[in-house]
């Protein structure tokens, strides 16, 4: 079935697909049309997981790990402050193995205070072990929450998965999605059965205190996200299998030939691909590569798509002050033995529009130049 | 000293069900009693039998006795004192109890 919809409600289809057995929530600018469709939809019984309120977001994402520790399987989403206030509990969610699937509707981060789209809010998970993917498309968003929960549910990953799209630019606007069959659904996503979990008749405690064994627990959750990248691919296949909509952990666009490469990542890459269309009628060879699982890092395939290229403009919609963009350092890193010249361009913080022209204009300049450099856009 | 490995990425081990942080306790309640520094003691002249200190106590350390009487397990008191701050009738004191180790 093919429909018209936003972000917001793209999401709310995937976690009726899912069959989500819990919700709780805190609303939040630009998500909260997200979980009113769930409240509605519970409200004339067309999903009937359980949804609960809760008096903050601190509450919302503990409420949601008490859920999923019992087996349920579990939704909730937020953005920007309401992420920040949910810190504490993040690394507990990775840390006990719970896989639980949340969305962030991205929005840059106060003070001050902006409703606008900035991947500020996403990146600061991205130490809390959670499993990070940044969506270009509504139907991307669908099409992710589900595989997320497949790819966090498997035993080799027990892992949480934090799902991103952009304020007002996903949240708001609407796009063609396909929704697919609930029985090809339930056949792709079987019932959550967790080994471990929270249980009256066999009690235990997760998140038990260590000693000595402390980094024992914490690099085995690095082996899980290593793990995750062979589950990730495997599950992208069987869901292109019957949906016709092939996912990679990278997104190559126009890249195999290209002299100067632009990287970024959500929304904003649609504008980029006109960007580099526009640069190839004009005769200029340019490329996209559009990041899609954040954590874990695909790190040889960002190298094996780059190694060629001699020009590369890290796009970043996000700040670190004191080190520049969040994914410059991290694209750099992957390139360790290259000798490409990578710049850096700050860009779209708070959902400032970037046109495709001055995408463009990112590439010609990077192009030209003979030393890498970090530029701002105000 | 604990035991020090030095392990390369690659060749780091799945641990399966191992790597995750759970405890069974089989029953065992931790005997904590001796972290206490004030006790708290039940009169039971005053004591109505209203259960709410049993209710409160956050370790569970009080259970009732055949007479409906609450009785504390002073080798799981951490003397928290919830139980002295909200009984009704005041029917628990509050007593200095700084050499609880014996208690472990």
């Amino acid at each position: 079935m093919k429909d018209l919809m936003d972000g917001n409600t793209a999401a709310a289809w995937a976690v009726k697909l899912a069959r989500v057995k819990c919700v709780p929530c805190f609303p939040i600018t630009p998500q909260t049309e997200l979980i009113e469709t769930l409240a509605k939809w519970k409200s004339e019984g067309k999903w009937n997981g359980e949804f609960r309120t809760m008096e903050s977001e601190h509450g919302v994402l503990a409420a949601a790990l008490g859920a999923e520790m019992t087996g349920a399987r579990t939704f909730t989403a937020t953005s920007s402050q309401g992420l920040e206030l949910m810190h504490e509990i993040l690394p507990i969610v990775s840390g006990t193995r719970n896989p639980l699937v949340m969305a962030n509707v991205s929005r840059g981060i106060s003070a001050p205070i902006t409703l606008w789209s900035d991947h500020n809010d996403f990146l600061s998970v991205r130490d809390c072990g959670w499993l990070m993917f940044c969506c270009e498309t509504n139907q991307e968003v669908l099409d992710t929450i589900i595989m997320a929960y497949k790819i966090s549910e498997n035993k080799n990953v027990l892992l949480p998965s934090l799902v991103n799209m952009d304020g007002f630019i996903h949240s708001y606007t609407r796009m063609e999605v396909d929704i697919p069959d609930q029985k090809k659904i339930d056949k792709f996503l079987p019932k959550l059965n967790l080994k471990i979990k929270v249980d009256v008749d066999n009690p235990l405690s997760l998140g038990v205190p260590v000693m000595d064994e402390y980094s024992f627990f914490r690099v085995n959750l690095h082996k899980a996200q290593l793990n995750a990248l062979h589950v990730i691919k495997k599950v992208q296949k069987e869901w292109a299998k019957f949906t016709k909509r092939k996912y990679d952990l990278v997104e190559s666009y126009k890249l195999s030939d290209a002299d100067v490469a632009l990287v970024g990542m959500g929304a904003n890459a649609t504008v980029m691909k006109a960007a580099i269309d526009s640069l190839r009628n004009k005769g200029i060879r340019a490329g996209l590569l559009r990041l899609r699982v954040i954590r874990p890092l695909p790190k040889d395939e960002i190298y094996n798509m780059l190694k060629d290229i001699k020009k590369i403009a890290v796009i970043d919609q996000n700040i670190s002050p004191g080190i520049g963009g969040i994914m410059f350092p991290e694209i750099k890193s992957c390139l360790y033995d290259s000798d490409a010249i990578v710049c850096n361009y700050v860009a779209g913080l708070g959902g400032k529009p970037i046109s495709q022209q001055i995408y463009e204009k990112f590439a010609l300049e990077t192009l030209k130049t003979k030393k890498p450099f970090r530029k701002f856009v105000i | 000293m604990s035991e020090v490995k030095i392990v390369d990425e690659k060749k780091l081990k799945d641990h399966g069900l191992k790597g995750i942080p759970f405890a069974r306790f089989g029953g065992k309640i931790p005997k904590t009693g001796d972290w206490r520094t004030f006790k708290p003691v039940i009169n039971k002249k005053k004591c109505i039998k209203c259960h709410t200190c049993w209710l409160l106590c956050p370790e569970a350390a009080i259970k009732i006795d055949k007479k409906g009487y609450p009785k504390i397990d002073y080798h799981v008191c951490k003397g928290c004192l919830i139980c002295f701050k909200n009984c009704p009738v005041r029917a628990i004191e509050k007593k200095e109890d700084l050499h609880a180790e014996h208690l472990r």
